[in-house]
Parts: C-alpha cells; sequence; structure tokens
C-alpha cells in the first residue's frame, strides 16, 4: 500500500512551514535515509530523510509552498510492486493524514483535580520498656554508633567521604569505624564532593547502601546535581526500576565563625525536593534512632546535623536496636498556652524560651520535627488547635524557609483555630557575618521566642 | 650548578607494555557479521521510525538520535558478558536496544504511554532496565560518569568479576565530574571502561571550538590511566578494542579510556537547524565509512549473504520496528493517578 509521507516538524510548538525544496521528483526511486526534501521555519531549516524504500508517487506539495501544516501529507511513496493506479485507491481509502494527537485527547487530567498524593502510614515511636537502662551519650557518639550497628547488620553498608577513615572523621563523628570495618568499608575519599556523591549514588544504584559524610553540608552544592537530579529523581524517572537508598549525612548551618560560606542551614532547600527524605535531630537519641532508619531507607536520605550540637549529651534508651520512624514529630515538652515548632540546633532555643515562659505561667507545647520532610504537620496542626497559637523557630534564611511552610500549613488546616498570626523566627536575611557581635545578631535567640510567644499570646 | 640525579620515574606503578589496542581489527565470523548487521540495522531503523514519529507529534521534548554512530555500542556489547553494565547519556536509545531491552517498551516510552519503561514518566533521555544491566539514559552531560563509576566501585566492593561501561560524548568529556570520576577510578583501580563517543560535535560546537585537548583518549594520562582511540565506524575495531580494555579491567588494571572517533547523522536533537557543518561533510562520512554499508560490503564480498537475504534481514527488522511504532501509539498514556506513584520507594 502506498505511504503517506507526512509534513514533519522540527518542534513540539512547530505548526507549518516551508517546504523549500524537493531533493527527489515523481518517479525517482528512494532508500532509507535518503534526503527527500527540505523544510524551513523562521528559525531552522532541516532535511527530510525517508524512512522507507520506494518509489515516489507523488509529490503533493510542490516546493516554495509556504505554510504547509505539520503532519499534512507532502507526497506519497510507492511499495515495491506498485504502481500509480495504487495512489487513487489509496487516496479514497485514506483522505487525510491521521490525527496524531488523538492520545492526548482521551483521559483530561486538567479537567478534573488529580487525586491528591496518597498519605503515607507512619509509624509511631516504639514503645520503650519499662525498666530500659538510660544511657547519657553525645550525638556524635549516638551517630557513630548507629553507623558501627547498622554495618555490622549489613555487609552492604559502607561509609565514604573526606577524612572519614585514617582522620577519624573531620568532627571525629566516624571514629573507631577504620579500626573495626577495615579501609573497604570506611573509605577516605579525595577532596571531590561532586565526584563521590556520583560515585557513591552509582554505587548505591548497584544496591550498596552507602553513608556518604559531607564535612559540612555547605561543601554539598559542589555535589548538588548528582543529589538531586541522579538520587532524588531516578526512582520517579525509571517507573519505580531503580532506587538510591544512600545516606547523604553530615553538620549543617553555623558552627561558630565561620563566616557565609560554611554556616547555611539547608533544611529549607533539601525539603523542596520530591523524592528525597530530610531528617534533621536535635537529641542524641533522635539522631541514633533516625540514623539507623535513614540507613535502612530504600530511598536517599538528607540527613543534617549540626557541629555545635556534636558534644550535647543525651539520655538514650540501651537497646539492642533502636531505630524511630522517619517523618514523625516528637512532642518535647507539653503545654496548653502556645505550639512552638522547630527541629535540630532551634530546638536550644525552644526549649529555654519554653522554661522560660513556664516561670510567668506560660505553658508553651515544644514540637521537634525531626523530619523535614515528609513534614508530619498532623501533630503541629492538632497541637494548634488545642493552643491556637504557634511559634516557629529555626536558624535558616528566613525567605522560602521551613516555618514559613508550616506557617502556610497551618492557615490553611486550622485557619479557624488560629487565635494570632503565625509567628516565623529564623536567621537574620543576610549572609552569616564573621564578627563575633554581627553573628550574634544574625542569628535567632531565646529571647526572641520568648517576645514571639507573649506577642502571639498577647501577653507582651 | 652539577646536575644532580633524579629518582628515574615518579609514575605510581610500572605498566605493561602497551597492547595494540585500537589498531587491531577483530576478525568477524559469517555469525558475528550477521549479528553486527542485524544490530546496528536495528537501531538504525529504530532511530528513523522515532524521528519520524517525533516529525508527526508523537514524540515530545528532547530526542538525540543515535544514526551514524551504532558500530560503537553494537562493537562494545560484543566484547562484554553478563553481567557487565551499562551507563549512558541523553543519546541513549542505541544503547537500550543493544543491551537487548524491548523496542516496544523503549518506542513507549518515547511516546510517553504507560508500557514504556519508565511508565511513561521518563522519555527519551531517562530510561533504565536493571534486568539488562542497563543504568541510563542520564538527561546531565556528564552526570553518568561518576554514576558510572560507582557502578564499578560496586564490582570491586562485591568482589564480582564485573566490569562496568561509561559512554558519554565529546562534550561531556570537558565536565568537571568527569576527572573527579577519573581520579577516584584509577586511585582505586575500579573496573571501568570510559567510552568517548566522539561525534566532532557538542550540539553545535565542534570539537576543536571546544577542547583544548581533541585526543580524548589522552585525557587520562595525568592520572596514569591509558587510553586509545578507536575508530568507531567499523564494529570490528570496536569490539577488538573494548575486548582488550575488558581484559585490562578485569586483570584489576583498573580503569581504561576508549576513544571512540565516530559521527552522528542527525542534528543533536530534532530541531538541530545543522548550519555548524557541510552537507558535505555529512554525505562524505555517510557514503565511504558507515558502519552498517561496512559489513553489508563484506558480508556480501566474502557470499555470506546474498543481497535478497540482506533485504530479509531488513524487513524482520523493520517488522520490529514497525510493531513497536504501532505499539507506541496505540498504548494509552499513564493513568492520571501514575502521577504520584514511585516518588519514594
Amino acid at each position: 500500500m502506498p505511504i503517506d509521507i507526512l509534513m514533519p516538524a522540527l518542534s513540539p510548538t512547530m505548526e507549518e512551514g516551508t517546504l523549500s525544496k524537493w531533493m527527489k521528483k515523481e518517479g525517482d526511486s528512494v532508500t532509507a535515509g535518503d534526503v527527500i526534501a527540505e523544510i524551513e521555519t523562521d528559525k531552522a531549516t532541516m532535511e527530510v530523510e525517508a524512512v522507507d524504500e520506494g518509489t515516489i508517487g507523488k509529490i503533493v506539495v510542490p516546493e516554495g509552498s509556504e505554510g504547509v501544516k505539520v503532519n499534512s501529507v507532502i507526497a506519497v511513496l510507492l511499495g515495491e510492486d506498485e504502481d500509480a493506479g495504487a495512489l487513487d485507491a489509496a487516496s479514497s481509502e485514506k483522505p487525510a493524514a491521521e490525527q496524531p494527537k488523538e492520545a492526548d485527547e482521551s483521559p483530561a487530567p486538567q479537567a478534573k483535580p488529580v487525586a491528591a498524593a496518597p498519605k503515607a502510614e507512619i509509624a509511631s515511636d516504639p514503645d520503650i520498656p519499662s525498666g530500659t537502662e538510660m544511657v547519657s551519650i553525645s550525638v556524635r557518639e549516638a551517630l557513630r554508633d548507629a553507623m558501627a550497628e547498622e554495618m555490622r547488620a549489613d555487609p552492604d553498608v559502607f561509609v565514604m567521604g573526606e577524612e572519614v577513615a585514617e582522620y577519624q572523621g573531620a568532627y571525629k563523628v566516624t571514629q573507631g569505624l577504620l579500626d573495626e570495618f577495615g579501609p573497604k568499608r570506611v573509605v577516605d575519599t579525595p577532596i571531590t564532593e561532586h565526584g563521590f556523591a556520583g560515585v557513591g549514588v552509582g554505587a548505591a544504584m548497584a544496591g550498596l547502601k552507602p553513608i556518604v559524610e559531607f564535612m559540612t553540608f555547605n561543601f554539598a552544592m559542589q555535589a548538588m546535581d548528582q543529589i538531586i537530579n541522579s538520587a532524588a529523581k531516578t526512582h520517579y524517572m525509571s517507573g519505580g526500576q531503580m532506587a538510591a537508598p544512600i545516606v547523604f549525612r553530615g553538620p549543617n548551618g553555623a558552627a561558630a565563625r565561620v563566616a557565609a560560606q560554611h554556616s547555611q542551614c539547608y533544611a529549607s532547600w533539601y525539603s523542596h525536593i520530591p523524592g528525597l527524605k530530610v531528617v534533621m535531630p536535635y537529641t542524641a537519641a533522635d539522631a541514633k534512632g533516625l540514623l539507623k532508619a535513614a540507613i535502612r531507607d530504600p530511598n536517599p536520605v538528607i540527613f543534617l546535623e549540626n557541629e555545635l550540637l556534636y558534644g550535647h549529651s543525651f539520655d538514650v534508651p540501651k537497646l539492642d536496636d533502636f531505630v524511630l520512624p522517619i517523618g514523625k514529630a516528637r512532642i518535647h515538652r507539653s503545654g496548653t498556652d502556645v505550639t512552638i515548632v522547630s527541629f535540630g540546633i532551634g530546638m536550644t532555643y525552644a526549649d529555654e524560651a519554653a522554661t522560660e515562659l513556664a516561670k510567668s505561667g506560660i505553658e508553651s507545647e515544644v514540637i521537634d520535627l525531626r523530619t523535614i520532610r515528609p513534614m508530619d504537620i498532623e501533630t503541629v496542626v492538632e497541637s494548634v488547635k488545642k493552643t491556637g497559637r504557634l511559634v516557629t523557630v529555626e536558624e535558616g534564611f528566613p525567605q522560602s524557609s521551613v516555618g514559613t511552610e508550616i506557617a502556610t500549613r497551618v492557615m490553611q488546616q486550622a485557619f479557624d483555630y488560629l487565635d494570632a498570626p503565625v509567628a516565623t523566627i529564623a536567621g537574620r536575611d543576610v549572609p552569616m557575618p564573621y564578627a563575633a557581635n554581627l553573628e550574634k545578631l544574625a542569628l535567632p535567640s531565646t529571647a526572641e521566642v520568648i517576645e514571639a510567644v507573649k506577642a502571639v499570646t498577647y501577653t507582651a | 650548578m652539577a646536575p644532580r640525579k633524579t629518582a628515574a620515574s615518579t609514575t605510581r606503578k610500572s605498566r605493561a607494555k602497551k597492547p595494540a589496542i585500537g589498531k587491531d581489527i577483530a576478525d568477524f565470523d559469517k555469525e558475528q557479521e550477521l549479528q553486527a548487521y542485524r544490530d546496528m540495522l536495528l537501531i538504525r531503523r529504530f532511530e528513523e521510525k522515532a524521528g519520524q514519529l517525533y516529525g508527526m507529534g508523537f514524540i515530545g521534548g528532547f530526542c538525540h538520535l543515535y544514526i551514524g554512530q551504532e558500530a560503537v555500542i553494537t562493537g562494545v556489547m560484543m566484547a562484554l558478558k553478563e553481567g557487565d553494565q551499562i551507563i549512558t547519556g541523553y543519546r541513549d536509545h542505541g544503547h537500550m536496544l543493544a543491551t537487548g531491552m524491548e523496542p516496544r517498551g523503549v518506542m513507549a516510552e518515547l511516546t510517553g504511554r504507560r508500557n514504556g519503561y519508565s511508565r511513561g514518566k521518563g522519555g527519551s533521555m531517562h530510561m533504565f532496565s536493571t534486568e539488562k544491566n542497563f543504568y541510563g539514559g542520564h538527561g546531565i552531560v556528564g552526570a553518568q560518569v561518576p554514576l558510572g563509576t560507582g557502578l564499578a566501585f560496586a564490582n570491586r566492593y562485591r568482589e564480582n568479576d564485573n566490569l562496568s561501561a561509561v559512554f558519554y560524548g565529546d562534550g561531556a568529556a570537558n565536565q568537571g565530574q568527569v576527572y573527579e570520576s577519573f581520579n577516584m577510578a584509577e586511585l582505586w583501580r575500579l573496573p571501568v571502561i570510559y567510552v568517548v563517543e566522539n561525534n566532532r560535535y557538542a550540539m553545535g560546537t565542534s570539537v576543536a571550538r571546544a577542547s583544548a585537548q581533541t585526543d580524548f583518549s589522552q585525557r587520562g594520562v595525568s592520572f596514569s590511566i591509558p587510553g586509545y582511540q578507536v575508530d568507531g565506524m567499523d564494529v570490528r575495531a570496536v569490539k577488538a578494542a573494548a575486548e582488550a580494555a575488558a581484559e585490562h579491567c578485569r586483570a584489576g588494571n583498573g580503569p581504561i579510556i576508549l576513544e571512540m572517533l565516530t559521527y552522528r547523522y542527525r542534528g543533536h536533537s530534532m530541531s538541530d537547524p545543522a548550519k555548524y557543518r557541510s552537507k558535505d561533510e555529512v554525505q562524505k562520512m555517510r557514503s565511504e565509512h558507515d558502519p552498517i554499508e561496512q559489513v553489508k560490503a563484506r558480508l556480501l564480498e566474502n557470499k555470506w549473504a546474498s543481497e535478497d537475504e540482506l533485504k530479509s534481514i531488513d524487513k524482520s527488522v523493520r517488522e520490529v520496528v514497525a510493531d513497536s511504532a504501532e505499539f507506541a501509539q496505540s498504548d494509552p498514556e499513564p493513568d492520571p493517578s501514575e502521577l504520584y506513584t514511585d516518588i519514594l520507594r
């Protein structure tokens, strides 16, 4: 049967073009790959190649024609053993080019709103059996213990990064791991964040479970493409075939006197990305339980630590396998007058403020978000329904912050329960200064939290 | 000042004498010639059809065709073994077909349909098959190089005998992450073949206009990674070089670079005005170096196949491609509920 040669499109937006030149004439035989015509738009010219073999039976659109619609028949190709008589038969059978877009019309997803993302069931914290011994350990030790326990349990888990092995960790978080697990599983890398993040993601795609330590998340900006484009998006783009079970961890946010390039908090950046989980613990128990969960998680997890918290000690239950659920906030302190939501080092301000406020009779409910993505907004909303007031606290920049996200969702989900505008406390909208006094001014403070609570409770 | 004696060499290790990689031409028997012919023709016809479907509006977005470069992936695949991994950039349809992925699934992904390899969510540049050890399909220029190095890291970690073949173009060869990968691959002696598909143009920029060192096989010199130039239009030369490279990797010698001198007949993507090179240049490559015509000529010369037999191979290939195109047009789009699946595992 004769084959219609259609006017091609140079791009998805092209609707018509000029058929500038025919390279073949009626009666010429063509083989696949032969250039048969040239078409032109205002942007470009393109050669039309034959896809099939045959003889040009008829040129429908003469050269020089302008405004030739995409997908209109420009010529008819006769196959082997066909003559021009077949042309008439064909044209009566199939007068117009097929409309190729018909499939696009079938479902009309815009017409009705697409179902919202399904809610994942997130487990609650495990019950700690009564009588369990509590041991006071530092966040640093908790993180190391979490890695060591998971590495003992699963030979596919390994840790890589700058100075993680022989130096014992730039902040000593990986101390002792080289001795126990050897250089095969505790891998010192060159200073090459983009490269080793990609190598880690590739190893994860092959089924290993890497823990990639960044000396600070400030350096992970060098690796951002591999984290976002390669790790976070591959599961979706592969239709669920391939995943990257990897943990990127390291200190995040401001330390002390290290200035703008080493002080940024990335909680809100990573929380923007579907395909990532973002964890930012405060206590040692959460650091341990959540890092263990992150290593076991089949998805890429961003695990944001804080240099200043490494040395803080907290009670951690002495259990063989203490794992906490990612995606579940923790009520750090119960109260009835105001809800204070924070995470990571922001919790130090929230906690101090709550203690101070209690002295003047204001009972704060302090929620440690622990996971930034997926965000446990239900716990926050339930609390706000009780208190009617909300203050968020974080050290990151104020625009598009985690606090503004919480404020938006609470406004949408608990508008009628709010008795005051949400107060969002964040770092100042400036690159972190070096000078001690300016640095202090750039960060939130306990006094600021107290002031905000008084404002939303109208007790100032 | 009197001349001082210096250490004889600062190289980290001595290497065995360089083999003649890149010079050797594999001897193909009849079966190998026919296999190469069929495999390359499938890629050629598939890509022609993809171009046609793009022109008809069935395929959207970006679509980078592999026409002209067929011998590279075909020859490399003939040299690898089960378990070896393949990873490449966005000009990836040929690699997928060569690893044995189904033409229907690939074409249906190009048209964004539910039975595409990525359920319609990836498109031309983002397809994967863990079953066939094809690790993508990556849309960011050069990103596949650290990833493929990571695949090799996993092989060494698991102490298996597999290697990864990492494909990238002359354009990607100028990305910094390529050299970060070279450094780690050599440092850790990872079993990885870096295959540079030098098709002479990074989009519209010729190699000479973009690269200070245009011999990409020598880009590993400062890492002590050996590299060789190979006639990437001759499937036998590709196979011979890949075989030697695989042997090098499996013997624990670390990475190796193969620069495939090849050519793409089509534009960078479908909407390429192609003003940066002459038609004569394209025509000369097509008529004098076409990888498929070379095999065809040898098959006829050796009387291993008649014109009719080759025609019937072409016919059967066309049928496979036509079937994939028909499937890709009739397969429904993904269900709207698929919008929210596969974000997390």
